[in-house]
């Protein structure tokens, strides 16, 4: 690898991280904002012009509180919780690719920092380890509603994951790959997925709130029932990166979403636009974060549109409703990609 | 039973039908009604810049009015400390020396009149009882504080100021009746 592309590499995977922690920053006054105006209120607007410091102010005043922990938590477990669900949830962001290709002084530059060919795989795996972060957490901090919280996190996770996955294989079928970036570029135009795998795409989105720990699933950390959940012994910043985590969990879901069904940074009659390739590039990259964004807006107009499923609700929803329904989603692809091989 | 808005639902538990066992239909429902609150009018009152308009009837601190030149109406009867259910207010009755005929209206007056604020609810009744037109419930608010001792109301704080561009006008708060009865310029309270 030349210096230049390790150079261009490492810049963009800052900026990429530093997109990600902005996003995730003003999602949760996007959250707050979203559920006021839902509840015909108006939200936060005390801290700068319509509230846009609140972030930081909440930042600030998670960084002024207080570090406990409890005496008979396990410290080396308690601490390495929240590093896991945050340092996990960051790690995603390498192999999604955020654009095309940008040519600066005869350099091409791709906007994605790991074209990895298994990067949906990649992905998953990512996602599987932060559950860890929950469970050890809840675990460490020797408290039953903690405990609970994460119990419910694993089984939940392990459950949607299975349904998850099998939407993703239906997914894999039509694209043949598993590079995201090769199926960002199969759906240019029209092509975008969603209209291929609408069931896929529901149960994708469904497991992606399960995923997430969001309402209506978001039974680990139920305040009503669990006082908080996996996070109730845990206070300053190690609280903070745990739900911090959630929203760049949902930052990258949402662009995880995007790229697998809404066609990434495709938009249509990109190619017919008479512009140059960079501007098309940075364009459709702004589009791509268009998408994010309304995904995001979806994210929480659920979750301030449903309750909260009951436990055996969401068991079952998970083991007798998507599981066979995915994989029947799997035959049904299957059996149309061989016809349509067949005869055409 | 009647029931009084015709919304009520009676529930079931019937077997649930395919299409809302999906949820999807209703899940869609659900979000059609949020979105429609999302750019509907806030009722939101931002309240130090922007203030609930008050009923022309509100009840908050009283007023001890003067009339017309000036003098103090109450005569410190007592009528309103009988009249109070939660027992306010208080005061001690003085008599008026002569030279004060251009404070006191009448030949008694309180030389000492207390509402005790936290006692008060803010009933009306002093006012209802009044027979001076002395007392008045006001659209301003007593403020909150962090002692006891100053929510005690003398008259430093209940007398309406002399000037005249600062009186406090109580015209909404009185009724019809009464200002039927003022209109009569032969009544001795009117003089």
């Amino acid at each position: 690898m030349e210096t230049w592309e390790l150079l261009s590499k490492i810049i963009f995977l800052f900026v990429i991280l530093a997109i990600t922690l902005v996003v995730a920053m003003y999602s949760t006054y996007a959250e707050r904002k979203v559920a006021a105006f839902m509840q015909d209120r108006l939200g936060p607007n005390r801290a700068g012009p319509y509230g846009l410091l609140q972030p930081l102010a909440d930042g600030l005043k998670m960084f002024m509180k207080e570090e406990i922990i409890p005496t008979m938590a396990n410290r080396t477990l308690f601490i390495l919780g929240p590093s896991i669900a945050m340092t996990t949830a960051l790690l995603t962001g390498v192999v999604i690719p955020w654009g095309g290709n940008l040519t600066i002084a005869g350099h091409v530059i791709s906007l994605q920092v790991a074209d990895l060919n298994i990067g949906i795989l990649y992905i998953f795996a990512m996602v599987s380890i932060g559950v860890y972060g929950i469970m050890l957490g809840g675990w460490a901090s020797n408290n039953k509603y903690a405990l609970l919280g994460s119990v419910r996190a694993a089984s939940q996770m392990i459950s949607y994951e299975l349904a998850m996955g099998m939407a993703i294989i239906a997914l894999v079928l039509t694209t043949g790959t598993l590079s995201l970036k090769e199926i960002v570029d199969q759906q240019q135009g029209w092509h975008w997925n969603i209209f291929y795998q609408p069931l896929g795409f529901l149960i994708f989105l469904v497991c992606a709130f399960a995923e997430t720990n969001r309402a209506p699933f978001d039974l680990p950390e139920c305040e009503t029932e669990l006082i908080g959940g996996y996070h109730t012994e845990y206070s300053s910043m190690k609280l903070g990166f745990y739900l911090f985590a959630e929203y760049i969990n949902m930052f990258i879901s949402a662009a995880v979403i995007a790229t697998l069904y809404f066609g990434g940074y495709n938009f249509p009659f990109l190619n017919r636009l008479p512009l140059d390739a960079n501007v098309l590039t940075i364009l459709g990259s702004v589009v791509f974060f268009l998408k994010i964004f309304f995904l995001i807006f979806l994210f929480m107009w659920i979750r301030w549109t449903l309750p909260r499923f009951r436990y055996d609700q969401l068991m079952n929803l998970g083991w007798k409703g998507f599981i066979p329904i995915s994989i029947a989603n799997i035959m049904v692809t299957g059996v149309v990609i061989y016809f349509k091989e067949l005869f055409f | 039973m009647q029931s009084l808005t015709n919304r009520s639902k009676v529930v079931s538990d019937k077997k649930m039908t395919f299409m809302e066992k999906i949820y999807l239909p209703a899940i869609i429902k659900g979000m059609m009604i949020t979105i429609t609150h999302f750019f509907s009018k806030k009722t939101t009152i931002s309240y130090p810049e922007e203030t609930r308009p008050f009923s022309p009837v509100y009840r908050g601190m009283h007023v001890l009015k003067r009339d017309d030149i000036g003098r103090e109406r109450c005569t410190a009867c007592g009528l309103c400390a009988v009249a109070c259910p939660a027992e306010a207010i208080t005061m001690i009755a003085a008599e008026r020396k002569a030279g004060e005929e251009n404070l006191y209206r009448e030949e008694k007056y309180a030389s000492s009149y207390e509402i005790n604020m936290l006692r008060c609810i803010f009933c009306g009744d002093c006012e209802e009882a009044c027979p001076k037109e002395a007392i008045f419930l006001t659209n301003r608010i007593v403020e909150a504080g962090y002692q006891r001792e100053p929510f005690i109301f003398t008259k430093n704080e209940l007398v309406e100021p002399l000037d005249p561009a600062k009186r406090i006008d109580v015209s909404k708060r009185q009724t019809k009746a009464v200002l039927e009865f003022k209109k009569n310029g032969n009544l001795p309270h009117n003089k």
